[in-house]
This record gives structure tokens, C-alpha cells and sequence, in this order.
């Protein structure tokens, strides 16, 4: 009886998240990655049926393979695949080396200090995501925040275009997603035992090698968590290029999103959405092997 | 038995030298915090020396400034005559063992212990006999691919111990070498440790709390208290010719007692303890005036304890009454009242296995008794 209910109680715990993810995830994935090998058509909806029934016991099934040979085809989606993955690795890289140095003070102020620090690094969170994104236009646009005061200051003669660049859209990239790496970073690295770094400078290793040596090693946990919650995001982005990036700017969410509400070609949308998909969990799968192969560090 | 204070011994080489290590003057303030302050110290070539106080007397702040990871605020500290008082602690000649032993918890023992020879580009193939050999000699060889968690405490320990000595030191520190081992473990490890500096012939300076572990290390023991280094010297000089009633209260355990100077020559000295209710005869002589309020300091293993009264008459007697008896198997433990109503410690090995009808009992009336030779009088 005792058994029992114990393991109805496991199975209680582990089906909530289990039927969650059934339900939001899997559903949704296995819904668009049957559009995307479906049929296009004009109508409600935009697609063709998969399966149609010829008579009462013989249905075809047409699976149209087509809409991803033509992302292969066509340039356009491998360029902005690729242009995606460049702007969410430079942006990666440059949370990680302006993460790192903030994580480190942090974790390295005094107690009464790192809370208040910790609170300011996740206080941009109470505000909206796109609210503070849409604040940005009004800092970079012609006659924004910045341009005016330099204008005012005799800095400068005429505005400096920054709004619609790709340096418009890394800002705005490495402003909304530094906190999630300073959290991981800052835990990893607060966690570090400073008597390991006089070690090593007692055996003789100057400052900048103990980094190499003890302390990148030891904070690595941190710095993979970091780059990962920043560059999945990173490479699906539409928000930040749509509104702070040039018509150039390509980008596969925003790709996506022409092709569902311009183009209204719903199946190479989903293709679209499938492709991004596999291509951002197979490096990710590899990387968690490489983690797993290192061993685990107390 | 004549006890004439021993001079304090001269510091430097044999051959009148500079010490090998030398510390001046040194002072350590954290904010008005005065951590160490004003330690003078030199220490000789080969030494183990050990720093014993209570925690927070500066004794671990003396030797971070040692290793360099604090900056004194005053003073100077030469190593084999190179004045390294501003020396980060990556150019020092100096390693340390940590009290957590701060193994590096990602590298294999080898590579540990490898570390510090990396750091100074040791060709490959003699880093490679070198960690090998000092494995070796800390007994842990077979264990060199292992990380440090896959270790026990002792293992840690030696490889810690490993780490610090293979870059050859001027100067090996240790902080609080033993304190995380168990018992056992730790009494063996001290002799371990002795045979291994003696193998190696570095110089030792250890920090600890522990009397016991600073006695048995060390060939000489500076007593730390308030940041102030007290008294220097061998662990007899510090256990028998205490220089002040802090230490004689803090090495072993003691019998104390407040008295007057009344009679002051140069090879005794008699001193009336109104709570003894009797007059010590102190075969040493004291740099006192007549009449001064002075300690005397007598161990408890110095009494004798004995049913009759001794022979003769006069000092260095008194009757009391026990009143706790305590057993320990090597020795007995007794606590006897005076008629001053002030107890006297008093330890009695036990010589002979004691029937019950030969050992004195509770409440039994006897005599205490001491030799000249045994109470040192300290004037501070």
C-alpha cells in the first residue's frame, strides 16, 4: 500500500512537467513539422491536407520533402541562417568578456554590496522586454537621446546613424541578454575558493596564468551556462533586429516571420522553423557530450 | 642542580652571520586593528620553527606576510639576506602549505604537484622525475593519476605537503599543518613530517594552536599573544623557564601563585605566597627589587605528593587535604586543598600498579612537597 502510493506520488511529480511539455512542446512541434512536409495551397488553411482519403480504406498520404530542398536551394535561408549564428556568437562572446569582469567584482563585493548589485543586474526584469527595447529607438534614432546631446554638446554636426545598423542590433542583443550570462557566471565564480588563487601564485604563477590555470577552469560550469542562455536566444531573435536592425539585417526569426505573415507560405515557414531547430540542438547535443566526457569538479 | 636562567641563544649562524630569515620590526594593522605588532624574529637555517598562539593572535598573519599575501604596514623581512618585503608571492623563495591544503581540485595529484615547477619552465623530463621522487617520499606514487576528491584527508595532506616542497623553498610555510587530520592520524604525521624536513633540510615555519603539536615539531616555539611574539625559544626553555605567567599559563597546565620578593640573592630567591600560606624557595635567581610582587609558576608533575611530612622543616612544603582524584592510567590527577582554601594541581605517575589499599583516597590529609629546582618565578 505504502509502495503504492509512493510510486503514485513519483508519477504525480514527473507527470506534471511530463504532460506540460507533451502538451506545449511536443504537440506544437509535431503540428509544424507536419505542415512543413505538407502541400502549400491558397486558402484556410494554407497548406494541403497530409492525409487524404481516396475512398473508405485507402488514404494517401503525401509528404512533400520539396520545402526543404528549397531552403537548401535558395541562398537566402543559408545566409540568414549563418548570419544569425555569426550575430549570436559575436554576441555571446561580448556578454562573456563584459559578463565576466561584472560577475567577478560582484561575487568579490562585500555582502551588504553584492545583493544590491545582484538586485540592479535583474532590475531591468520588471520592465518589459519589448518596452525596453522600443526605449532603446528613442536613445539611438536621428534625433534621439544620444545624437541630441552631442549635437547640443558641438560634439557633432549632423546625427550619426546608429538606429537600423547591425551595431544597433548587437546592443541591443548584449543589453537584453547580459543578466542571464552575469547570473551563471556570478554564481560559478562566487563559488570559487580564493585560497586556490593564492596557491597558485605561492607556486610561483603570476596573476594573468592563475586566471588561465585555476580560475577559467574552475569557473567553466558558469561560463558554458552563460553562453548557452544567451546564444540559443541569440540565434532565434526577431524583436531586436526587427526594430533596431537595418532591412539587411538578416536574421532567421526574422525570415520566419516573413515567410508565415508576408508570404503566407506557412509550409516552408514551418521547414524553416524545423531546420533552425535541428541545427541549433546538434550543436548543443555535442557540446553536452564534450561536457560530459570532462569530469564532474567539486 | 643549579637552575640559572638560560641565556637566550644567539640567532645568527655559527659562524656569526646574518639568520637566515629575519624579521623586523614588523607590524600589520587592519584598519585599527593592530594584527601583529612589532615583531622582531630571526630564524635559523634548517629550523622548525613554530608560531604558537590562540587563535586570532596574529600568528597567521605573520606568516601571510611571509608568503607575501599581505603587505606589512611596517617593518622588513629578509630571506638568506635578500630583503623580499615587497616581493608579490610568485617571486618568493617561499612555499606554503595550506591549512585547507587548497589542492587544486580540476588537476590530478601529479599535475598538483607538477604545478609550481611548470610555473618556472622545468623542462619536461626533470618535472617529471622531480614530482615523481617527492610522490615518492610523501608515500603517494600510486596514487598520481587519482583527482583530489578521490583522496582521503591524510592523502590530501601529503600531497599538499608534496606540492609545497618540490620547488625546493628557501622557506616552507605551514598553517596549521595537522589540524584537519584526526588524532591518530596526526600524531603519526608529526614525526613524519620531521623526518621528511630532516631528510630535505628546509627550513620550517609552522603556525599552530595546538602546544602539543608545536612541542613535539618544533626545535624552537615562538608564543604569540596579542600580535606580540612573548617568548622565543626550545621547547624546554619555553616548558620550564617561562618568562611570563601568560606563558606558563599557556603551555601545560600550572600552579600559580602571587607572592612578595623577601629575600633576593643571586642563586636564590625566597618568595612568601600568602596563598600557598607558606614560603617558596626558588633556586634561581630574579632581576627584581626586594619586596616585589612576583608569580611563581609550579607544574603539577614537580609536587610530590606523600602521607608523611618530609624530612626537616622550613620552605617548599605544605599540607593540604585532597579533595578530586582523577585517574588517567599513566598518571593520576590530584587536586589538593590548602588550608588558605586554595587548590594545587598535582600530577603522579603511575609507577607501580597501585593496589587499592596503597592509593590515597578523597579527603585524606597530606603533604606536598618540591625540590628547589622545580618553581620559576616570572616578574610579568
Amino acid at each position: 500500500m505504502r509502495r503504492w502510493s509512493l510510486g503514485a506520488g513519483r508519477f504525480a511529480v514527473t507527470a506534471v512537467p511530463a504532460l506540460w511539455l507533451l502538451l506545449f512542446f511536443a504537440v506544437p512541434f509535431l503540428i509544424v513539422l507536419k505542415i512543413s512536409v505538407s502541400g502549400m495551397r491558397l486558402g484556410m488553411p494554407p497548406y494541403e491536407p497530409l492525409i487524404t482519403w481516396a475512398s473508405s480504406l485507402v488514404f494517401e498520404l503525401r509528404v512533400h520533402l520539396d520545402h526543404y530542398a528549397f531552403l537548401w536551394q535558395d541562398p537566402l535561408y543559408r545566409n540568414a541562417w549563418l548570419n544569425s549564428l555569426q550575430v549570436a556568437a559575436v554576441s555571446t562572446l561580448l556578454c562573456l568578456l563584459l559578463g565576466y569582469p561584472l560577475a567577478w567584482g560582484i561575487a568579490r563585493a562585500t555582502p551588504a554590496w553584492r545583493n544590491l548589485l545582484l538586485l540592479l543586474i535583474m532590475l531591468p526584469f520588471w520592465t518589459s522586454f519589448l518596452l525596453r527595447v522600443y526605449a532603446w529607438l528613442g536613445i539611438l534614432k536621428n534625433n534621439g537621446l544620444i545624437n541630441n546631446t552631442l549635437l547640443a554638446l558641438g560634439v557633432i554636426d549632423r546625427p550619426i546613424v546608429m538606429l537600423q545598423t547591425d551595431f544597433a542590433v548587437y546592443l541591443g542583443i548584449v543589453y537584453s541578454y547580459l543578466p542571464f550570462m552575469v547570473l551563471p557566471l556570478y554564481a560559478a565564480i562566487e563559488k570559487l575558493d580564493q585560497t586556490l588563487l593564492e596557491a597558485a601564485a605561492d607556486l610561483g604563477c603570476r596573476p594573468f596564468r592563475a586566471f588561465l590555470a585555476v580560475t577559467l577552469p574552475l569557473t567553466w560550469g558558469g561560463i558554458v551556462a552563460g553562453s548557452l542562455l544567451v546564444f540559443i536566444p541569440a540565434v532565434g531573435e526577431f524583436v531586436i533586429p526587427a526594430l533596431l536592425g537595418g532591412p539587411d539585417s538578416l536574421m532567421i526569426g526574422r525570415v520566419l516571420w516573413e515567410e508565415f505573415f508576408n508570404n503566407r507560405d506557412w509550409p516552408v515557414a514551418s521547414a524553416v522553423a524545423i531546420a533552425m531547430l535541428l541545427l541549433l540542438v546538434l550543436p548543443i547535443v555535442v557540446f553536452q557530450h564534450v561536457q560530459g566526457r570532462t569530469p564532474v569538479v567539486r | 642542580m643549579s637552575n640559572t636562567r638560560p641565556e637566550q641563544r644567539p640567532e645568527a649562524g655559527p659562524d656569526g652571520t646574518e639568520p637566515y630569515v629575519r624579521l623586523e620590526r614588523l607590524t600589520k594593522k587592519f584598519g585599527e586593528f593592530v594584527a601583529v605588532d612589532d615583531v622582531t624574529l630571526n630564524i635559523r637555517r634548517g629550523e622548525i620553527f613554530c608560531l604558537l598562539g590562540a587563535s586570532g593572535c596574529g600568528k597567521t598573519t605573520l606568516l601571510r606576510m611571509l608568503a607575501g599575501f599581505e603587505q606589512p604596514t611596517s617593518g622588513s623581512i629578509r630571506i638568506d639576506g635578500v630583503d623580499v618585503t615587497a616581493l608579490p608571492p610568485y617571486e618568493r623563495p617561499v612555499n606554503m602549505m595550506f591549512q585547507s591544503y587548497a589542492l587544486f581540485p580540476h588537476m590530478t595529484v601529479e599535475q598538483n604537484v607538477a604545478f609550481g615547477l611548470r610555473q618556472d619552465r622545468v623542462p619536461r623530463a626533470a618535472i617529471r622525475t622531480r614530482v615523481a621522487a617527492m610522490l615518492e617520499l610523501v608515500r603517494m606514487r600510486e596514487f598520481a593519476r587519482r583527482k583530489p576528491h578521490q583522496l582521503s584527508g591524510g592523502q590530501r595532506q601529503r600531497v599538499a605537503l608534496a606540492r609545497s616542497l618540490v620547488k625546493q623553498p628557501k622557506l616552507l610555510l605551514l598553517d596549521e599543518p595537522l589540524a584537519a587530520l584526526d588524532k591518530k592520524l596526526r600524531q603519526h604525521t608529526q614525526f613524519e613530517l620531521i623526518n621528511i624536513q630532516e631528510t630535505l633540510g628546509v627550513t620550517f615555519v609552522v603556525v599552530t594552536h595546538d602546544q602539543e603539536e608545536a612541542m613535539t615539531l618544533a626545535t624552537r616555539i615562538g608564543v604569540m599573544n596579542h600580535g606580540e611574539i612573548i617568548q622565543v625559544g626550545t621547547p624546554t626553555d619555553i616548558y620550564e623557564y617561562p618568562n611570563s605567567r601568560f606563558v606558563a599559563d599557556f603551555i601545560g597546565s600550572v600552579n600559580l601563585f602571587e607572592g612578595r620578593l623577601i629575600e633576593d640573592e643571586p642563586d636564590y630567591v625566597r618568595v612568601a605566597a600568602p596563598e600557598l600560606g607558606g614560603v617558596f624557595h626558588v633556586g634561581h635567581g630574579v632581576s627584581a627589587a626586594p619586596g616585589a610582587t612576583v608569580w611563581v609558576a609550579l607544574r603539577p608533575e614537580k609536587i610530590q605528593i606523600s602521607r608523611t611530612a618530609p624530612d626537616g622543616a622550613g620552605d617548599n612544603r605544605v599540607a593540604g587535604v585532597v579533595s578530586e582524584i582523577a585517574y588517567l592510567g599513566d598518571q593520576s590527577v590530584y587536586l589538593v586543598r590548602l588550608a588558605t582554601g586554595r587548590q594545587v594541581r598535582v600530577t603522579q605517575p603511575n609507577i607501580v600498579r597501585q593496589s587499592s589499599a596503597g592509593r590515597l583516597t578523597w579527603d585524606e590529609p597530606v603533604w606536598l612537597s618540591w625540590e628547589p629546582g622545580s618553581p620559576v618565578v616570572v616578574t610579568q
